[in-house]
């Protein structure tokens, strides 16, 4: 028996791996992606994209206005009355395959490009993000020809002209969720990515010009929040649809009531990650560590609400610190970069006010020893513990690596904690009780609910909020459903 | 036996706890040990250790003192053209070749290992296996790899188990007790948490995964929830265990997995021949191969490293 460490302790560290960048072509300047051509926008501006990780610039993009937008949204009524809408549906579906083989092909590309732009480790841009929106594309084109099937007893006409507006946390995925399945059901697109990680969809363009699909039947105008609400408020748009705040999605709302626009929503979370005494736990810990630090907690339906058993709850919490010791944080680009950056200025700034909010209240905060890179935007791994319902940190999204932990006793007690939030969006349950799952995804009242597992995606599955976090679903046959008539 | 009785009432009460293991977020977390990218100096730096945990084994029904001995002198002299290299951790071989290999061996710091208590099958009354034990340990063993009654243990009869490995780690003495769980017959990794915990606290110095005679033998997976159990005792007890896997370990980039995997879950603490061995008769040579690679920049055949 030995309690004391013998022999001397060598530590192995991992080198530097870091992804090779010499294999992409970034262009100094991007316009805009409207009729099939790249053109300038009507005002001059562009803007800057910046590597989050170090702060360099990446490349200029062009600021896109109204008239932008209204030439975008004619070109593609054009290709949507004259091409796509009448074209045979197993020939739009040749399209959609086209394009997703074109990702696959350039897959390595678009994974550095992504962890450029928006600071992600490349082991997820590589791993989930492109892999994910690559399988979208062919999840839809598959759907493309069998639309009647979808849809049994009903007929099946297309929407028109889509706008969709999509955040920065997913980039490339999020733009893959939106396109393929208005693709598939014979819509065209006019879609604005966020200002901060516009490449890869600007890539995606590139894709989309390469696969030959006709002209105007995807429009990219990058831009801000005002070239967003130009497409919202175009009047010749069919159906908008969000992922994003839920803040700018109450105003997008607004925007539409009393117009004849199709919307769907994909707003913020708080959602709850229910860790029973009977779980396995440590693959529990896991899926905490996964369910709130997956892309820095940049994630919509991350798991910040932790919810622990209070008879486990000192042993997960230990185990919890302990872990969090064994994550990587830095260059996002390295290979074994279990953290990346931070997506932007503001949203560092957001997240320490509310790490700031939540010491004031009184909540334990426990954060691992890292060294933060001295340039770039990073935020190590944060635990709040002592934490209670009527706490702001444990009330509001912080869309940052931020985990508010509280404790229950008994099943029901969880329930009506998990369900009072004004958000709705995914939940998890971690036990080894296959009733019990069945009891609590049914009564938890989240769009998607995880058990003994988090942050799973899939094509085929359906995703998407109750409440404040939006309607609509994406992913699926629901996904389809919001971009066609049924009649 | 008093003192064994007050083991298992320890151990019964920690029993009681032995976590769930769900298969399926065992599998990702060890997919994620797998992503690690080991390079340059890091590399080199986890081969040589990797080849200083071995435990070079020779396990058949056909081995005489001819093959222990070549084997012997493999153990010490991994391949002289590069000097510097480490030797393994020690020989691992019946109990009837522990005298030849011990004489072999000695003076280089490599141990012998041998197996014992009816290896492999266990299927021996309890007093062949202590006689079996006691033989190799006075034949010179250093360490000794027994096995745990599979039967007994499918059959809910933890107790029996719990007592033979405190037996047999009585009989042991300064030898130092691998309970090799045979975690292929074991099925299910409940039930390989399960055993883990049953090992450490009947007095294991080292668990260990599989005797090499079924398959599957050392997966990640089950090395992964053995580890975990290692640590949960560390944590709640600052005992040091040590962790085998044996059997189906063969290439560097598995090897350097393993070695991933124990530091991120145990520490570097663990990363020396003390507390991790690697089970295997043809890793070295694999790993002597990358190291030569590492060393001269381009692959040799395989026919310039000796197979004994």
């Amino acid at each position: 028996m030995a309690t004391k460490k013998n022999t001397p302790v060598v530590e192995w560290d991992y080198s530097p791996s870091l992804e090779g960048t010499s294999h992409i072509q970034l262009k100094k300047q991007y316009d805009l992606f409207i009729d099939g051509k790249w053109v300038k926008p009507s005002s001059g501006k562009y803007f800057q994209t910046i590597n989050p990780a170090n702060e360099e610039v990446l490349s200029e993009v062009a600021y896109g206005n109204e008239k932008d937008v209204d030439l975008a949204v004619k070109a593609a009524r054009k290709a949507y009355k004259e091409v796509w809408s009448v074209m045979p549906a197993s020939e739009r579906a040749k399209y959609i395959y086209r394009i997703a083989r074109i990702m696959q092909e350039r897959a390595r590309e678009l994974a550095v490009i992504e962890t450029l732009d928006a600071g992600k480790t490349i082991r997820e841009s590589r791993d989930i993000d492109v892999p994910l929106a690559c399988n979208h594309f062919f999840y839809y084109a598959g759907w493309a020809d069998k639309l009647e099937y979808a849809f049994p007893n009903r007929k099946v006409e297309s929407i028109g002209v889509a706008g969709q507006i999509i955040p920065w946390n997913f980039p490339l995925l999020m733009a893959a969720w939106k396109i393929a399945p208005a693709l598939a059901a014979g819509n065209t697109v006019v879609l604005k990515p966020a200002e901060t990680t516009p490449l890869t969809a600007l890539k995606l363009a590139e894709i989309i010009e390469a696969s030959g699909l006709p002209a105007g039947v995807v429009n990219i105008v990058t831009g801000f929040g005002d070239t967003g609400a130009a497409i919202v408020n175009h009047a010749d748009v069919d159906k908008i649809a969000f992922t994003g705040s839920t803040n700018v999605g109450k105003i997008i709302q607004k925007a539409v009531a009393g117009t004849s626009k199709k919307l769907t929503l994909e707003l913020g979370g708080k959602s709850a990650n229910i860790i029973f005494d009977d779980a396995p736990i440590d693959q529990a810990v896991e899926g905490i560590i996964n369910g709130i630090f997956f892309n820095q907690g940049h994630v919509c339906c991350a798991g910040s609400r932790l919810f622990v058993q209070e008879n486990v709850a000192d042993k997960v919490i230990a185990k919890l610190k302990d872990r969090l010791n064994s994550l990587y944080l830095g260059n996002p680009l390295d290979k074994n970069t279990d953290i990346g950056a931070i997506n932007s200025k503001e949203q560092l700034e957001t997240i320490n006010k509310y790490i700031k909010i939540g010491k004031q209240e009184g909540a334990e905060m426990y954060q691992p020893t890292c060294s933060i890179p001295k340039k770039g935007f990073y935020c190590p791994p944060t635990l709040f513990t002592n934490v209670a319902q009527s706490n702001v940190i444990a009330q509001e999204e912080i869309f940052g690596p931020v985990l508010t932990i509280q404790t229950f006793r008994t099943v029901d007690e969880v329930i009506q904690k998990a369900n009072n939030t004004p958000f709705g969006l995914a939940a998890g349950v971690w036990t080894d009780k296959g009733s019990r799952i069945f009891n609590l995804t049914t009564k938890l009242r989240a769009g998607v609910i995880w058990a003994n597992t988090y942050n799973k995606f899939d094509p085929t599955s359906p995703f998407g909020g109750y409440k404040e976090s939006g309607f609509g679903r994406e992913g699926g046959l629901h996904g389809l459903s919001s971009y066609v008539k049924l009649v | 036996m008093k003192k064994n009785q007050d083991k298992k009432n320890r151990f019964q009460a920690e029993y009681l706890n032995s976590p769930a293991v769900d298969k399926v977020g065992v599998e990702e977390r060890v997919a994620r040990f797998q992503t690690r990218s080991i390079k340059d100096a890091s590399k080199l730096q986890g081969l040589k250790m990797a080849l200083n945990m071995i435990d070079l084994t020779t396990l058949e029904g056909k081995d005489t003192p001819g093959k222990v001995k070549q084997m012997c002198y493999k153990a010490q002299h991994l391949h002289d053209l590069l000097p510097g290299l480490p030797t393994v951790a020690a020989v691992c071989v019946y109990p009837s070749m522990v005298k030849i290999a011990k004489k072999e061996v000695a003076g280089s710091g490599v141990n012998v290992a041998s197996v014992s208590t009816a290896f492999p099958s266990g299927q021996a009354p309890l007093d062949v296996k202590i006689t079996d034990t006691k033989f190799a340990v006075d034949e010179g063993a250093d360490e000794i790899d027994m096995v745990i009654s599979r039967g007994k243990f499918l059959a809910g009869e933890y107790n029996y188990v719990f007592d033979e490995i405190a037996t047999i780690k009585e009989a042991c003495g300064k030898a130092r007790l691998k309970v090799i769980l045979e975690t292929g017959e074991l099925a299910t990794l409940d039930n390989v948490r399960k055993a883990s915990d049953l090992a450490i606290y009947a007095g294991a110095d080292f668990i260990k995964t599989s005797t090499g005679k079924i398959q599957p033998a050392a997966t990640m997976q089950v090395t992964y929830t053995m580890l975990m159990a290692i640590k949960d005792y560390y944590d709640k007890t600052g005992i040091m265990i040590g962790m085998k896997p044996a059997g189906g370990i063969s290439t560097s980039k598995l090897a350097l997995h393993n070695l991933v995997m124990v530091k991120e879950v145990l520490g570097s603490a663990w990363l020396t021949n003390e507390w991790f061995r690697f089970g295997a008769s043809s890793l070295a040579n694999d790993v002597l191969m990358q190291i030569m690679k590492a060393e001269t920049g381009v692959y040799q055949s395989s026919d310039y490293f000796s197979i004994d």
